[in-house]
């Protein structure tokens, strides 16, 4: 289990998250959601340690702010949301870095990995010569490299992706968050950070709503994406519903009625 | 979770780490072949091959032979193999610290850092405490020319790396200042010096290996093979750097350690590669260039093919600067800029798709 408690992180003079608590089970696929500078990145790199804060985060029975990174290298691999690469890397090279990250030793992951996230027949070609989506899906297979098996000897591993999809088209979306949703149901554990709501509800057991540095939903889809929550951590009138056969969460834009936020505001 | 762990291998791919190893053997190759060449070509007309024959008969060598091919050919073979791979892995080195292909010793400032250390000893070196000048002795000017480098790394990755990412940018225009102010500073002491300081001052502006003795190698090269031993244990961690820092500790290698020691290997190296054969420019950008681009940028390969082909192309200058003008010098310096910078404009202009700057 991942516990994050009483988080704050500051930027400066500037406390952008206020004294969190949240936690995420191995064996779910948890999402955070929330607008634009709500704090979903910086909870994410509390979590995943890349910056100073003040609280506990434990990952299983690992303290991470006092962990060694080879330690947290073996039980969690992070997706960042884009990675430039100076160097003339091809496709499989980025992906077997993981290899080497993680546990696993099997050269012939990489290929496996590489067909897993759709790009069979890519190992040679270049990154740089790669479209943004095809990057993000190369980094994709290389954090999966690292934490190939969701459970080792009994205990849980996790992977942590920031933005999976932001740079996806519908078709690869599905293909990425049926992949994290896999691996949660294999009995590891995923956090990401998500922009689209329909998706989150779609493929997440948790949902963590943020709004200006602090949770103010987190438990499953349909208890956090109320009409009166979304509407306000995300400032417009949304209306959100059901689909007819399974009765799945979603949300339409045109809910809110073509109403511009900015401008409301700005009469306000 | 994915059962199929089979199923991608039938796909044939290159690897091109099989490239890198079949490089270590063509390299290694190279430099016996240049090395032998390098003790045969020179201004007297002293023949290896007839030395040679007349050992394998038993027969003594002349005074001339002697002192031509062991005292004066053999430290500059030695001197020319230490510098190149210095300078080569202290370039792979620094592009892969600061994830940049124009990281070089010489372009941001950490030669002029290096022979900044290096001029202040022999300008004020006669002012520092007796203690200091006979503990150090001969080590005086290295260490110096070590500190010079190792304070310009620093202060380079300091100002140009902000929370884990370095700005070419402000990488390059550091560099640049960086340089230009100890160069300002040796300016100083070169305005200061006598005479007879003067005339040791100008080796360093022009870099040779013509300086080349078995008492400077006795201090050289025990500090770069210790220090290029240091580099080539860094592969694994500067090819996760490559990703960027945050990522690299993601995947559990030990970036503030890498990036120390990656520091310290680049300032000994160029340090001490600087205080023997002056500032020689180019092989720190072109010998890694243009490996990454026969063999990939995997730096575990990388490193090791980059010194031996920097120590290949060294000597291979040192030669032609040698014979060209006999029995006159030009400096090493100027060779390796005419023939570097066109090869590494080419190698810009062909891949520049591959060339993220």
């Amino acid at each position: 289990m991942l516990k994050a408690t009483n988080i704050s992180v500051s930027y400066g003079p500037t406390q952008v998250l206020h004294g969190l608590n949240m936690t995420a089970r191995a064996g779910t696929l948890t999402a955070i959601v929330g607008p634009n500078g709500s704090g979903k990145t910086t909870l994410m790199r509390a979590l995943t340690g890349d910056v100073a804060f003040d609280g506990t985060i434990r990952l299983g029975e690992t303290d991470i702010a006092t962990a060694k990174p080879y330690d947290l290298a073996a039980q969690r691999a992070v997706l960042p949301q884009a990675t430039p690469l100076a160097f003339p890397f091809q496709a499989v090279e980025v992906v077997r870095l993981g290899l080497r990250g993680g546990i696993e030793t099997n050269d012939r992951l990489a290929l496996t990995a590489l067909s897993r996230v759709g790009l069979e027949g890519y190992a040679n070609r270049f990154y740089q010569e790669l479209s943004g989506g095809e990057q993000q899906r190369v980094q994709l297979a290389r954090v999966l490299c690292q934490v190939w098996r969701p459970v080792v000897s009994g205990s849980p591993r996790w992977l942590f992706l920031d933005e999976p999809v932001s740079s996806l088209d519908i078709g690869h979306q599905l293909t990425v968050m049926h992949i994290a949703r896999d691996f949660a149901r294999a009995g590891g554990g995923v956090v990401a950070v998500m922009h689209d709501l329909n998706l989150s509800a779609m493929f997440a057991h948790q949902l963590v709503l943020m709004q200006a540095g602090q949770i103010i939903g987190h438990g499953a889809p349909q208890e956090v994406l109320t009409d009166a929550q979304v509407s306000r951590a995300y400032g417009c009138d949304i209306r959100t519903s059901s689909t007819p056969q399974d009765g799945g969460w979603f949300m339409l834009p045109q809910s809110a009625g073509g109403q511009d936020r900015a401008a409301v505001k700005r009469a306000g | 979770m994915m059962a199929s762990d089979t199923a991608a291998t039938a796909l044939p791919f290159i690897d091109r780490r099989n490239t890198a190893r079949r490089a270590h053997l063509v390299l290694g190759a190279l430099l016996v072949l240049v090395s032998l060449a390098s003790l045969a070509v020179g201004a007297s007309g002293t023949s290896l091959w007839g030395a040679l024959m007349k050992l394998a008969q038993g027969d003594a060598l002349t005074l001339t032979e002697r002192v031509v091919l062991w005292d004066i050919r053999a430290p500059r073979l030695v001197m020319g193999i230490c510098v190149g791979s210095a300078l080569a892995v202290s370039g792979a080195v620094m592009q892969g610290l600061f994830r940049n292909p124009l990281a070089d010793p010489g372009i941001l400032g950490v030669t002029s850092g290096a022979s900044l250390g290096a001029v202040t000893i022999i300008v004020l070196g006669a002012a520092l405490p007796a203690g200091v000048q006979t503990t150090l002795g001969a080590g005086l000017l290295p260490v110096a020319a070590f500190l010079g480098a190792w304070a310009s790394m620093l202060l380079l990755y300091r100002v140009s790396t902000r929370a884990g990412r370095t700005s070419v940018a402000t990488m390059l225009l550091a560099g640049i200042a960086l340089g230009a102010l100890f160069a300002a500073f040796s300016g100083i002491l070169i305005f200061l010096a006598d005479d007879m300081q003067l005339r040791e001052l100008t080796f360093w502006s022009l870099g040779s290996l013509a300086g080349a003795s078995w008492a400077k190698l006795s201090i050289a090269a025990p500090v770069i093979v210790l220090s290029l031993v240091l580099a080539s244990s860094l592969g694994r961690g500067l090819n996760g750097l490559a990703l960027g820092e945050a990522a690299a500790h993601h995947m559990g290698i030990p970036v503030e350690r890498t990036k120390t020691i990656a520091i310290l290997a680049v300032s000994a190296a160029t340090g001490t590669a600087v205080a023997v054969s002056g500032g020689i420019g180019f092989i720190g950008i072109v010998v890694p260039h243009l490996l990454r681009l026969a063999t990939g940028p995997d730096h575990r390969g990388l490193l090791i093919n980059a010194g031996l082909l920097g120590a290949s192309l060294l000597l291979a200058a040192d030669m032609v600067a040698r014979v060209v003008v006999a029995p006159a010098e030009l400096p090493i310096g100027i060779l390796t800029a005419l023939l570097g910078s066109p090869v590494f404009l080419w190698i810009l202009l062909r891949k520049r798709g591959l060339v993220d700057m």
